[in-house]
């Protein structure tokens, strides 16, 4: 290949981000062989953070990268326009996607009928694409299109799991997701009546003429309850416990690590790249009802967490709290808040991960995740619930794991806007953590093991090295945070200084 | 008074969308029907076609063809978004009566307080 097809290859890289995987499904769909599509969404999956990664390095380098998707010059055409804080994100979701994949193949054989397989994976791909268009798209009506992709084919992916709970819970997803979504539909529309534009960098230029105005400021309210149902902010998280404990497992490690975040993105690229963080947290009271919200999502999920039965169940509502952490960073709306909100972003996907893969790995050998079954299991299956331990402890925050950097940015983000109180209860509410992970390890670990659980052998390899490469994530980005933490503080500078150059 | 009549009556679009979104998301949360929650969401979802198309046409205004005789032109763009969101709204409708016979299949009902009742949402 010569030097110039090369360079235009390059130069091609956001396009393929999305295309390459909706081709990808297009062919698993055709296709309907189930380890060829699974070979087909591994390969893609490999390639998705190469891209990623380039990207990101690009734009760490060079600034901003802008794509006029077919050739149509924004703002009139579709623009792809990746920074710090979507190259980011698009790595977390590439990444997120390669490691589970080797994983899947071995728990969808066993937790999806045959004949569905296939479709499994053609919809895994759809969702990947539509969770990297979110997040590559400078456009705000294209973000919609892309949530609409991902968010029907993760209904679909949640409808695939086995017990008949997991339809109910899909329907009820659906109906809600739908709602979040028309909602943000129904915020970006009036911003378009009053701006004229829908890409981002336009959008921004042209709402300050307009910000005091009352359509405005309704479209700012409509996309976040919109998005907030999208990210399960306690108390709009009702579809998410049920549709985590439906889903097949690799599903649900898939579902639980990135689709929330890019709602979260979503949210952020609104609030500060768009209405400006003067506007949204100056001149309205965002922070008091997000700050509220997300202390009740801290501890009122945490506490039921306590309470649940099924393990699946209660990572679910840990995942509710956990949320709470990222939107309390948004609501501090300081530099070093909104840094930690963006760390634990990336570092609550690498530790639900490895929590939802380790379950996928009890649930291929015991068939279940409810806490009863689960006593003693530890001793037979040592790797995998060693990786629970680690990623739990990374949960909870303990000193040299990636759960204690991004709590560690918060706290003193309170403390620097003087509010002690809530530095304390930070650390509180991950005393609940430890409550309802330490019942878990104390059952798994110090129980004789009974039934089923006593001929459970390790789980395969192919699904014990991605979850350890997870909770070795989990350790190595807790020692050195210099990268996560590092591009997640480039990420809030960028957020804070806004589109318009 | 008439001041107030005629504020209501020139945004007669905006209170049929308004009228539509809140009389289809009140469908969605009152009826315990999952067919018939659909179609309050389908409601809803109509309500922001008109939305979007409204803002759209201009009194007086002609497509956007440049002619000599026409300056006015209404804007084509929303057209065009609604088009793409009505595609969505019959993707997420046929996905939802899906599941809903799946549902049916598995439980013997589309009522939603019995499937409850027989452990279908912990």
């Amino acid at each position: 290949m010569s030097g110039g097809q090369m360079t235009s290859l390059a130069d091609q890289l956001p396009a393929l981000q999305v295309a390459l995987p909706l081709a990808g499904a297009a062919l698993c769909a055709l296709i309907d062989r189930r380890y060829v599509c699974w070979a087909i969404s591994t390969l893609v999956s490999f390639a998705m953070p190469v891209i990623a990664v380039s990207l990101l390095l690009q734009v760490l380098h060079g600034g901003p990268v802008s794509y006029a998707f077919g050739g149509w010059e924004p703002p009139y055409g579709i623009e792809y326009r990746i920074d710090v804080v979507n190259g980011f994100l698009l790595v977390l979701i590439s990444v997120m996607g390669a490691i589970i994949m080797p994983y899947a193949r071995a728990s969808v054989a066993a937790e999806i009928p045959e004949n569905k397989q296939a479709w499994f994976y053609c919809m895994y791909q759809l969702c990947l694409a539509g969770l990297l268009g979110m997040a590559i798209t400078g456009d705000a009506f294209n973000a919609f299109v892309f949530m609409e992709v991902s968010s029907l084919s993760m209904y679909v992916l949640i409808a695939m799991g086995s017990d008949r709970r997991a339809l109910v819970a899909a329907y009820q997803y659906l109906i809600l997701g739908t709602i979040g979504a028309t909602m943000y539909v129904i915020g970006v529309g009036l911003l378009f009546a009053m701006t004229g534009t829908l890409n981002f960098v336009d959008m921004a230029e042209r709402i300050v003429a307009v910000e005091q105005t009352r359509s405005v400021m309704a479209a700012l309210a409509f996309i976040t309850v919109g998005m907030c149902l999208k990210l399960a902010l306690f108390p709009l998280h009702v579809w998410l416990p049920n549709a985590y404990t439906g889903a097949p497992s690799v599903a649900t490690a898939f579902i639980a690590s990135t689709a929330t975040k890019v709602a979260v993105y979503l949210l952020l690229r609104y609030y500060f790249s768009i209405y400006g963080a003067k506007f949204v947290f100056g001149d309205l009271p965002v922070t008091p009802i997000l700050l509220v919200l997300s202390l009740a999502a801290m501890f009122a999920a945490s506490t039921v967490a306590i309470f649940q039965d099924n393990v699946k169940r209660m990572l679910a509502y840990s995942s509710v709290a956990q949320i709470g952490y990222i939107t309390l960073g948004i609501a501090l709306a300081t530099p070093i808040g909104l840094t930690g909100g963006i760390v634990h972003l990336f570092n609550h996907a690498l530790m639900k991960g490895a929590l939802f893969l380790a379950l996928g790995c009890v649930a291929l050998r015991i068939g279940n995740c409810r806490i009863d079954t689960m006593a003693g299991i530890g001793r037979r299956m040592p790797l995998t619930m060693g990786a629970f331990v680690v990623a739990g402890l990374s949960l909870i925050g303990v000193p040299g794991t990636v759960g204690f950097v991004s709590k560690w940015y918060l706290a003193l983000a309170s403390i620097e806007n003087g509010w002690w109180w809530l530095a304390f209860l930070i650390v509180a509410s991950s005393l609940l953590a430890v409550v309802y992970i330490g019942r878990v390890i104390e059952i798994a670990w110090f129980r004789a093991p009974t039934g089923a659980t006593a001929e459970a052998t390790e789980a395969p390899l192919s699904m014990l090295i991605p979850t350890w490469l997870l909770a070795a994530a989990c350790i190595a980005f807790g020692l050195d945070a210099e990268l996560t933490a590092g591009v997640a503080a480039r990420a809030a500078d960028a957020l804070f200084a806004g589109l318009v150059q | 008074m008439s001041e107030y009549l005629s504020e209501v009556v020139d945004h007669y679009n905006q209170w049929i969308t308004i009228f539509l979104m809140v009389a289809g998301l009140y469908v969605v949360v009152a009826r315990g029907n999952m067919v018939k929650k659909l179609v309050g969401l389908s409601i809803f979802q109509t309500s922001v076609y008109l939305l979007y198309i409204s803002p759209g046409k201009i009194l007086g205004g002609t497509p956007p063809i440049l002619a000599d005789d026409f300056a006015v032109y209404s804007n084509p763009l929303p057209h065009v978004l609604i088009l793409t969101a009505i595609v969505v709204g019959v993707a997420t409708l046929a996905l939802g009566l899906g599941l809903v016979v799946r549902i049916n299949e598995a439980y013997g009902t589309v009522e939603e307080d019995e499937i409850f009742d027989k452990g279908g949402s912990e």
